[in-house]
């Protein structure tokens, strides 16, 4: 029972110096169990990093990490390696292995029966690939094969960096629900990205790094209120009916004319309801609306921006 | 400790896929059996038992080919898994970094020793066949000297590889680097005694001197041990002539052979234990 109140990660005041150049500064992140956390940021900004000082493989220059409850400098931390996956932002096997070769070489290490490999083979659709050379897979095969690695010995803490690049829009769609079926099974995912637009709705929360500080880290709608980046609502309409809307709205919202029969509000995602309101109470004849929520890359880009601002100024 | 077989076997079935092991087996086979058959030819009949003749050749060549192949085998194996990326996942596993570099040297030690074991055995072999002396007329002490002497001299090496490995960044500067300790340890460590014991200098140099520095390199000590440790083999080699107090027991050349042996795989568990991914 201990293990469910623990978070599964908890970062502290980690920061990170090569030389001169600071890679991270006092950056916290806990992750509680289930959990799923964007790590957001664009190249450089300490992302990976960050993931390497969560996983042990780097120390932080001060800070202290705790993954599962133990030290990750602790010895013992070397068994509760067992519990974690991590999917590498460019996964690389050896060419010349099987992919069943290989996945039963990182089976062995992590102690999980073989049983699983094939589990995991019909899981991602490899079965047919399984005895080819790793050298004859497509990009996407390989990401898969890599995802599969990172499940063997059913993770509890889940690293995936860049789980989906490369791949088509279907195997994409593929690893994002085995991501859901992960978290539904209590673990924790960490997910690092700067291809945001596609992983909203199955994050819990983001972190954003820019250039090795975390400026940001709630969830996708505090975000998005904190910063108040505005929503959209397209309307088609006559031209008549765009005019009156256009009229009625201009002196208190954000109002663009795009065409004689399209006018669009930018308004706080917190107005919408109230505005679509009125815009129902004028009685006009409507054809379409269409009503866009900021996406993550959105409110993404609105926090690297304000960190520009603030280095202007 | 599971995980170190799981290491170990699979450094085996690398080198097994990538032909490594068939070349150092073959390598190896073919050196000992043109030795066997040219090495015996000059001495004519001799008291001197055949094997002998050839345990003399096969270990002057073996000096050169056994610290080269080892090198080959071993100083791509830390630097050349991280550049091709798959050390920073295997560093996420289970395991530490102190029995992945040992299961790289276990792995390595075993195919180089069967490579050893297998080439030598053939040589024998064929000098047994061809010969017309009963089996245990042959000098099978001296062999047997030779063989373990190989393996160590063999395990020295590949201990040096891994260092080199897990020192240097780039697979490249790791291949020089294993070419200039060859060059260094087998070729010009010689040359540059020989140098300075034809120079003027050399009425200077205790005899004692002379003695340490030569057994200060493992491939010298190798030569020694099998050379001027048994009165026929130091007989064929020139090493007879020697003073008492110019020799060396072979116990100690054997302990010289097996600090050389610790002193590397202590070295290259410390470096990759810090070395920086």
């Amino acid at each position: 029972m201990k293990m469910t109140i623990k978070a599964a990660v908890s970062a502290h005041g980690v920061s990170k110096a090569y030389g001169q150049v600071n890679a991270l500064q006092d950056v916290s992140l806990t992750l509680n169990r289930g959990e799923c956390l964007a790590l957001v940021g664009h190249n450089g900004a300490g992302k990976s990093t960050f993931i390497k000082i969560l996983l042990g493989l780097v120390s932080p220059t001060s800070g202290t990490v705790q993954v599962m409850g133990v030290d990750v400098h602790n010895h013992q931390f070397e068994a509760c390696r067992q519990k974690i996956g991590f999917l590498p932002e460019q996964i690389l096997f050896q060419k010349s292995m099987t992919g069943r070769e290989a996945l039963s070489f990182y089976a062995h290490l992590k102690g999980s029966p073989l049983t699983q490999v094939d589990e995991l083979f019909q899981k991602f659709d490899l079965e047919a690939a399984a005895d080819y050379r790793i050298s004859t897979y497509s990009k996407g095969m390989r990401q898969k094969l890599g995802m599969a690695q990172a499940l063997l010995g059913e993770p509890e803490f889940l690293v995936l960096d860049e789980p989906t690049s490369g791949l088509d829009p279907m195997a994409r769609q593929k690893i994002y629900h085995i991501i859901e079926e992960e978290k539904r099974k209590g673990t924790s995912i960490l997910i690092s990205s700067h291809v945001l637009t596609e992983i909203d709705d199955r994050i819990d929360r983001v972190l954003i790094l820019n250039s090795g500080q975390a400026v940001a880290d709630g969830t996708l709608a505090g975000l998005t209120r904190q910063r108040v980046v505005h929503s959209r609502i397209v309307i088609e309409a006559t031209p008549q009916a765009c005019a009156q809307i256009e009229t009625i709205f201009s002196h208190e919202l954000d109002v663009h004319r795009t065409s004689e029969r399209n006018v669009t509000l930018h308004c706080e995602q917190a107005r919408k309801i109230p505005i679509l309101n009125s815009i129902y109470a004028l009685g006009i004849q409507l054809i379409d609306i269409r009503i866009t929520d900021p996406s993550l890359d959105e409110v993404f880009r609105a926090y690297m921006n304000l960190d520009e601002e603030m280095a202007y100024e | 400790m599971n995980n170190l077989f799981v290491l170990v076997a699979k450094e085996i079935k690398d080198s097994y896929r990538n032909r490594w092991a068939a070349t150092a087996i073959l390598v190896m086979t073919a050196l000992a059996l043109v030795l066997s058959f040219i090495g015996s030819a000059p001495v004519g009949s001799t008291s001197m038992s055949p094997l002998t003749v050839t345990v003399v050749s096969l270990s002057s060549l073996s000096v050169f080919f056994i610290p080269l192949i080892a090198l080959l085998l071993s100083y791509n194996s830390i630097v050349g898994e991280e550049e091709r990326g798959t050390l920073l996942l295997l560093l996420t596993y289970p395991i530490s970094r102190i029995w992945i570099a040992l299961g790289k040297y276990i792995g390595q030690f075993a195919i180089l020793s069967l490579a050893i074991v297998f080439g030598y055995g053939v040589a024998a072999l064929t000098v047994v066949l061809t010969g017309d002396h009963s089996f245990f007329e042959y000098g099978w002490g001296i062999f047997g000297k030779l063989i373990l002497s190989s393996v160590l001299l063999g395990a020295v090496f590949l201990g040096i590889g891994i260092f080199i490995s897990s020192v240097l960044k780039e697979s490249a500067t790791a291949a020089a680097w294993a070419i200039a300790t060859w060059l260094v340890f087998v070729v010009l460590f010689d040359l540059a005694l020989l140098g300075l014991l034809s120079s003027p200098t050399a009425s200077y140099l205790p005899d004692m001197v002379v003695k340490w520095m030569i057994l200060a390199n493992p491939a010298d000590a190798y030569r020694m041990f099998n050379l001027a440790t048994s009165e026929d083999t130091a007989l064929l080699s020139g090493m007879a002539g020697l003073r008492s107090d110019q020799t060396v027991s072979a116990d100690l050349m054997f302990g010289v052979l097996m600090a050389w042996v610790v002193l590397p795989i202590a070295a290259f568990c410390w470096t990759f234990q810090r070395r920086k991914i």
